[in-house]
């Protein structure tokens, strides 16, 4: 994926990429650090449909979303072969004994045959955490396992 | 009432004249320098009311407003961007300038105006106004646009022009020779040049003199360094808003950027006093005698804009309607524009109508350029009959 960086003097840079579709998809990063989603227009590639402000928060939620769906969805696809297996994403509520623990404090692999694959926290993903890594509050875990296991590993986080 | 009751009074007027003007200005989506500058006409020589007891204020303010516009027009790009824009974009500027410095220069020679004046009215017609245009483009939701770094480019390389452009017309307002001209030119090419180096090289030497943690010792230091650099350029002949402008060159990087926000209340203030004073100092009986000539250079130098957009704009695979919305996105003149024949009324270097014609020129294009700025997609779909499509089916 090649990603296009323009210089816009006076204002800040707009970053954005190109869809197989042939739309424009991009954030304009204002000196100020507001960022705006800016999108194609259909029938005018040269302008845009909409630019849409976003806070530090909010752009950090959409990332997460997409950064996470596209990690559920290639891992989903992965185990399509493997009868029995699924993945699932779990927060950490706030509040939960977890918040400030790391992953090995959870025992979820020796409690219930899972292996937590990834964390999502922020817009980043944590590929392959290790059992020393810290969990934070709104975080989400990523778990592989089978049906049982899973609803195991909910029973384990949900608790107060 | 003793002097000062009369001029607080007076200036309370203007002030809260102009806040309203502002105030109306922003409802209906406009620039508030064509109103300033009708409150200017409204309150000066033969106009509504008179003003007399603030012409001592008004005039020292004014100066600060010049200074300070140009400064902020030198801290709007950093050095890095201009020497890029320059290296990028130099052949869009140079037919930005030709194209919209010729129709002044043949006014002004049409009138009789002499080398001076037309030298004044190429610097009047070719400037745009980076700050309407950016508010334009920032209201309409164009800056994702793919022909916005277009736009900007060619605004970068005027900004630079105008590096060139103010010392050679300071000099030239000053009266002096053919000889003495073309000296000025080369000093002026010279010192954009070493302030441009200065400002790549050692720009955070010269932020680091005038930055400080503290916004009210910032803006103490900040002022106080542009009105010294203004003094002195003064008084080396090379103009206070030369000086001034070159200074907000070479201060670079997050203090610029700081600069520019604690600046611009200030700004706003002086500027708009400028504005007035310059109204005030033009008799509104001398603008309908130049007003067919104003609509006129108006038309002309909205094309040549037009022209000028389209053009750079084609150049780096932009379609059809892109090109038409950065031309319109040009065509505003505004603030520059006045500071030039400001500069010139100033050194009592051109006759009357010079100024008329510039106000008037002024308030049809900042009026006219977001009005063109706004329409020109729906009139450029209406001669490419494309119809437009509904905003959700667009998405």
């Amino acid at each position: 994926m090649k990603i296009e960086e323009t210089p816009l003097p006076g204002i800040g840079v707009r970053k954005e990429f190109s869809l197989a579709s042939g739309r424009r998809v991009g954030v304009l990063i204002h000196r100020d650090g507001q960022t705006e989603l800016i999108v194609s227009r259909k029938d005018d590639p040269d302008a845009c449909a909409a630019s849409i402000p976003l806070n530090a928060e909010e752009s950090a939620a959409l990332g997460g979303m997409l950064g996470g769906t596209q990690l559920i969805a290639q891992l989903t696809a992965e185990q399509r072969d493997l009868p029995g297996v699924s993945t699932q994403q779990f927060p950490i509520q706030p509040g939960t004994p977890f918040d400030g623990k790391t992953l090995g404090d959870t025992a979820m692999r020796t409690q219930t045959s899972t292996s937590v694959v990834a964390i999502l926290r922020d817009n980043i993903v944590l590929a392959s955490p290790r059992p020393t890594d810290e969990l934070h509050a709104g975080d989400v875990l990523v778990i592989v396992g089978t049906e049982s296991g899973l609803a195991a590993a909910a029973t384990i986080l949900a608790a107060t | 009432m003793d002097e000062t009751t009369l001029t607080f009074i007076q200036l309370g007027i203007v002030f809260f004249g102009l806040g309203v003007l502002g105030r109306l200005a922003g409802i209906i989506g406009m620039s508030p320098v064509p109103l300033y500058l009708l409150g200017g006409l409204a309150f000066g020589h033969g106009g509504l009311i008179s003003l007399a007891n603030i012409t001592h204020f008004g005039h020292i303010a004014s100066e600060i407003g010049v200074v300070l516009l140009l400064l902020m027009l030198g801290l709007e790009y950093t050095a890095k961007e201009l020497v890029t824009g320059l290296r990028q974009s130099w052949l869009a500027g140079v037919v930005d300038l030709v194209l919209n410095m010729l129709p002044g220069a043949a006014v002004a020679l049409l009138m009789g105006w002499g080398v001076v004046g037309a030298l004044v009215m190429a610097g009047i017609t070719y400037i745009s106004s980076s700050g309407i245009i950016a508010k334009v483009l920032g209201d309409l939701g164009r800056l994702g646009n793919r022909e916005t770094p277009t736009i900007l480019a060619i605004l970068v390389i005027e900004d630079l022009a105008m590096a060139a452009y103010l010392p050679i017309l300071t000099t030239v307002l000053a009266g002096v020779s053919f000889m003495g001209g073309l000296t000025a030119v080369a000093i002026a090419l010279v010192v954009i040049t070493v302030v441009l180096l200065v400002a790549l090289r050692f720009g955070h030497l010269v932020s680091a003199v005038i930055d400080s943690p503290d916004r009210e010792t910032f803006l103490l230091k900040l002022l106080g360094a542009a009105l010294l650099v203004a003094g002195v350029a003064s008084a080396m002949q090379v103009s206070a808003a030369v000086g001034a402008f070159l200074l907000g060159i070479a201060i670079s990087g997050a203090t610029a950027h700081n600069a520019t926000r604690v600046l611009e209340p200030l700004r706003d203030l002086f500027a708009a006093m400028f504005f007035v004073v310059f109204g005030l100092n033009t008799d509104p009986a001398s603008i309908p005698p130049v007003l067919g000539i104003a609509i006129v250079l108006g038309i002309v130098t909205a094309l040549t804009k037009l022209g000028t957009g389209w053009w750079a704009a084609r150049r780096q695979g932009i379609g059809k309607l892109g090109r038409a919305r950065a031309g319109a996105a040009l065509i505003a003149r505004g603030e520059f524009s006045i500071v030039i024949a400001g500069l010139a009324v100033a050194a009592n270097a051109v006759p009357k109508e010079l100024a008329a014609l510039a106000t008037t020129y002024v308030l049809l294009m900042a009026v006219f350029g977001p009005i063109a700025a706004r329409y020109v997609e729906p009139a450029a779909r209406f001669f490419m009959r494309q119809p437009a499509v509904a905003a959700e089916e667009s998405l």
